[in-house]
């Protein structure tokens, strides 16, 4: 199992304008890596960029210090990405919906357990279209607990979360990272990620190169 | 990899059946249309007898095409397609999975309403089963050349009609084999080269046009 995933001068480039350049992190088993920075800095991008759901301009990332350019269905299986979009079907139970992102992960397991975790057991056999907002973020936190990966990426998980869904997400992230894996969540709300969790602020990578800038010059940011 | 398949493949037939409108809509455009050509081009059994093949092979065109916007949409706007490109399994067997779902609400329920209206067109009824036969073999093929288009317009305002645009040219060899077929089985001819070369045809398309659609919806996403 590896245990070392990091980012090498990363640059995004969004929407005809640079985001963030020369982004470097580093989180190893067992850490936690809270992203904080105004709007508009680039945490969601640098999720989607850490899941590979979107392409950095510059620089790659690694397990172990091994680009994972190579082997990306590898890094896909391993890791677990919870965006601001829930992914729920409405016309489908809360229990399908949840089996059937964990059967394409290959996990046979008990759905039911997942959603006790979460607190959504008795709601199991209900349409989803019936739940509230802060349900659907629930349903989407089981994911989690559903099928293993090691990799969490967390993009404003608590949005729409009450008091104790928090406590619930803080102690998934809590025994998630007492059995090695690696959590990244892009946060505005306080959440214990763990006392001693990094944090990156987006807002000190903010790109100073502009569209037609000589591509030399901004390297050096 | 089957798994993944009959996994995905399941999902969106349940979500098809619960919703139930699609089929329905498919169905009532391919019957509404095909009735509009009696009436427009006059009930003269002979005209009708000699269009049959073609009227009904290319409003089974149409009505393949009006469905082919939704196959990835829905999951396109809930964020589900994020964590499709996510899954272990290659997403060009998802991609597959979600085709043969749409042909068995579209193109299967095409192929048996066709003899009815084939009835209904006066066609000759040594066609019937090689209008079945062509249709068999080739709305498989129109699934898989849309799911292509379908993909290519992921994200696109008024993607429908650009579906149609890109997509149709395309249907253009499969439409003049299909009818070639029917025609040579009603004038006592062999069809069997011109179903030949639909199978062909389903067989470039079954390994190209997943691989094809599935570059397309990782481009989208970039």
């Amino acid at each position: 199992m590896p245990n070392r995933f990091s980012g090498h001068g990363l640059t995004c480039f969004r929407g005809e304008r640079f985001v963030f350049e020369a982004l470097d992190f580093s989180v190893a088993a067992g850490e936690a890596l809270v992203l904080t920075g105004p709007n508009g800095s680039g945490k969601s991008s640098l999720i989607r960029i850490m899941a590979g759901l979107l392409s950095p301009l510059e620089g790659h990332l690694a397990w172990d210090g091994e680009p994972i350019d190579g082997a990306p269905e590898d890094h896909s299986a391993s890791l677990h990405y919870v965006g601001y979009q829930d992914a729920i079907k409405p016309v489908m139970t809360v229990g399908e919906n949840l089996a059937f992102w964990a059967g394409l992960r290959g996990a046979r397991g008990d759905v039911g357990a997942a959603l006790d975790v979460v607190g959504l057991g008795r709601l199991a056999a209900t349409p989803a279209q019936f739940l509230s907002s802060g349900q659907r973020r629930r349903l989407s936190l089981a994911r989690l607990a559903a099928s293993p990966a090691p990799l969490w990426l967390l993009d404003e998980p608590t949005v729409g979360l009450d008091r104790a869904a928090v406590g619930i997400l803080e102690s998934l992230i809590a025994k998630h990272r007492a059995e090695g894996g690696i959590v990244i969540l892009a946060t505005h709300q306080p959440i214990a990620a763990g006392d001693d969790a990094g944090s990156l602020d987006l807002g000190a990578y903010t790109a100073r190169r502009q569209v037609f800038d000589d591509q030399s010059e901004g390297a050096a940011a | 990899m089957i798994h993944a398949l009959l996994h995905m493949a399941g999902r969106d037939l349940r979500l098809a059946l619960r919703q139930g409108s699609d089929v329905a809509m498919v169905i009532s455009f391919f019957v509404i249309t095909v009735t509009l050509f009696p009436l427009g081009v006059g009930p003269e059994p002979n005209v009708l007898a000699r269009i049959a093949a073609g009227v009904v092979w290319v409003t089974a065109l149409l009505a393949t095409m009006l469905s082919l916007d939704r196959l990835f949409q829905s999951d396109y706007e809930d964020g589900s397609i994020d964590l499709l490109l996510l899954a272990p399994a290659p997403l060009e067997i998802l991609v597959l999975a979600k085709t043969l779902a749409h042909w068995a609400l579209t193109g299967l329920p095409l192929i048996l309403t066709a003899p009815v209206l084939a009835a209904l067109m006066n066609m000759p009824s040594d066609g019937y089963l090689v209008l079945m036969a062509s249709m068999l073999l080739a709305t498989p093929t129109l699934s898989l050349i849309g799911a292509v288009g379908a993909a290519l317009t992921l994200g696109a305002r008024r993607g429908g009609v650009l579906i149609s645009l890109l997509v149709l040219p395309l249907y253009i060899p499969v439409l003049i084999f299909a009818v070639a077929a029917v025609d040579a089985a009603i004038t006592g001819l062999s069809p069997r080269p011109h179903l030949l070369i639909l199978a062909a045809m389903l067989a470039a398309a079954l390994p190209l046009a997943p691989w094809a659609a599935a570059a397309a919806l990782r481009h989208s996403l970039r």
